[in-house]
């Protein structure tokens, strides 16, 4: 019952507002969906792999790992995925980007994989995480699931799974914090005035 | 953390922060070299000249796939080959280059502080592949990373560095390097070819090969250059190689896990032997790969932060 009421709560930090959209229980409940909907549509498991995207998208793909062997009894591999040497601002944002890891300990040549991130916005990630798996091997077919999608696509890509759609104003930030606990995961959008 | 520069000149001027933030940006290139695709598509469109007014073969070749690994176009100049020979100044070959709208300049001259020179006249970033007997950072840089590799650390490590000292801008970067990074590093060599006043670069100076390499957890053996025989520094190699050749016996003097490194390319049998050089705490062919990954990162760093 508190936690149905704090999903209604307005925090105002200096000149922002901030919102939550999603709490815990509701990003669980939406992995859960998302993970059967993987399940489903790819008719069960075989050559299924996840690519978590660097740095929201990790955390993600192993839980939706987690609940998808739980669902079929097998474990599904799980990879991490930096896109940084693949983005097309890197020598226009005019900032040296740190570079993360990327951890893919398996081939992906004739696999099934579903990119997972957190957020999906302007769609350009997207493009070059799928430059990246290209360089790594030809997999059978590529799939993306989000936990949010936002909107304001500027290349022709969407998500074949999404936890929850989420209309927000170019102005505004989705902010999504996840936790290896997950007692304070929580999803909330912030308007700066 | 940013390295917030135009050039890499030199190991001197960097500081900690810089130099772990180029190691750490050399780690994560690393993978790329293992892959299937060995090459991402971050310096699309970016060129790098490489001006070689000295022999080379691996800093050159490491440069230059360092470079297309990243997708850079690369162009390499060597003095045999081109307009020096007719009698071009190197400032008329570097406004002539700069003219072509290059991004990155890698320079090899064997007259120190020429990279600082170059830098000043062109508004390209410089990066030194050695200057005279001044410094080589590159090659300290993934020295560091190797050792940082394998020992995990810098701080607290016993780095000996023995040889022709005085005359050796790898020894010089790394002395810079080392020291900064909280190394203790103690330097090798016959009195002929040490340099005056080394120990205010704050090393131990020792004259014995052993004394030098005493409870070291690296050791670093410098080339002879067998040109510089006719210069009176040593009267044969046959001499120096018994007192300064790395070999099973006297190693025993350094720790038991010590690592042996060689910036190349080796003389077998005058400052290593080689069952040393081939041995089981040899990383010299490490250190090639790596220098593929500094490199890369140096690329990187230099090309980004640009609006």
């Amino acid at each position: 019952m508190p936690d149905g009421r704090r999903a209604q709560t307005e925090e105002v930090k200096g000149m922002k507002k901030r919102k939550v959209v999603m709490d815990a229980e509701a990003i669980e409940r939406s992995l859960t969906r998302v993970a059967y909907q993987i399940v489903e549509k790819n008719k069960g498991v075989e050559d299924l792999v996840l690519i978590g995207i660097q740095k929201g998208g990790v955390l993600l793909a192993e839980r939706l790992g987690r609940k998808i062997s739980a669902i079929e009894g097998v474990p599904i591999p799980a990879g991490k995925l930096d896109i940084t040497l693949y983005r097309d601002d890197i020598m226009k944002s005019g900032k040296q980007r740190e570079i993360g890891k990327t951890d893919i300990p398996f081939s992906l040549n004739g696999k099934k994989v579903v990119i997972v991130d957190d957020v999906l916005f302007t769609g350009r990630t997207i493009r070059a995480a799928m430059d990246a798996l290209m360089d790594f091997g030809r997999p059978k077919l590529i799939e993306l699931a989000v936990l949010i999608d936002r909107g304001h696509r500027e290349i022709p890509i969407r998500a074949d799974f999404v936890g929850k759609n989420l209309p927000s104003s170019q102005s505004e930030e989705v902010l999504v914090k996840l936790s290896k606990r997950k007692t304070s995961d929580s999803v909330s959008i912030e308007e700066t005035f | 953390m940013k390295l917030a520069r135009k050039d890499l000149l030199g190991i001197q001027e960097l500081s900690v922060e810089e130099i772990n933030l180029i190691l750490d940006t050399a780690d994560s290139f690393i993978d790329i070299s293992t892959r299937e695709i060995k090459k991402v598509p971050t310096l699309r469109g970016v060129t790098v000249v490489n001006l070689f007014y000295e022999p080379s073969t691996r800093t050159r070749t490491s440069f230059e796939i360092a470079a297309k690994r990243l997708s850079a176009d690369t162009i390499n100049i060597t003095t045999s080959q081109s307009s020096v020979v007719k009698g071009e100044t190197f400032i008329d070959t570097a406004r002539n280059l700069e003219a072509m709208n290059p991004d990155i300049i890698v320079l090899r001259h064997s007259a120190a502080g020429s990279p600082h020179m170059l830098s000043k006249v062109v508004r390209q970033s410089v990066i030194n592949a050695g200057d005279g007997a001044h410094e080589h950072p590159t090659q300290a840089l993934l020295d560091m990373m190797t050792m940082r590799e394998k020992k995990k650390r810098l701080t607290g490590l016993k780095v000996a560095i023995v040889g022709d000292i005085a005359h050796s801008r790898v020894a010089r970067s790394n002395i810079y390097g080392l020291t900064k990074m909280g190394a203790r590093v103690s330097i090798g060599g016959p009195i002929t070819m040490m340099p005056r006043y080394v120990e205010r670069l704050g090393v131990e100076v020792h004259y014995r090969l052993e004394d030098a390499i005493r409870e070291a957890d690296i050791i670093m053996m410098l080339r002879i250059q067998l040109e510089r025989q006719e210069t009176n520094l040593f009267p044969s190699l046959r001499e120096y190689a018994k007192y300064y050749c790395l070999n099973r016996k006297n190693i025993a003097a350094a720790r038991d896990d010590v690592l042996i490194m060689h910036p190349g390319p080796i003389n077998r049998g005058v400052e290593i032997s080689p069952e040393v050089a081939d041995g089981p705490y040899s990383v010299i062919l490490e250190q090639v790969t790596n220098g593929v990954a500094v490199r890369m990162a140096l690329l990187y760093l230099l090309s980004g932060g640009k609006s």
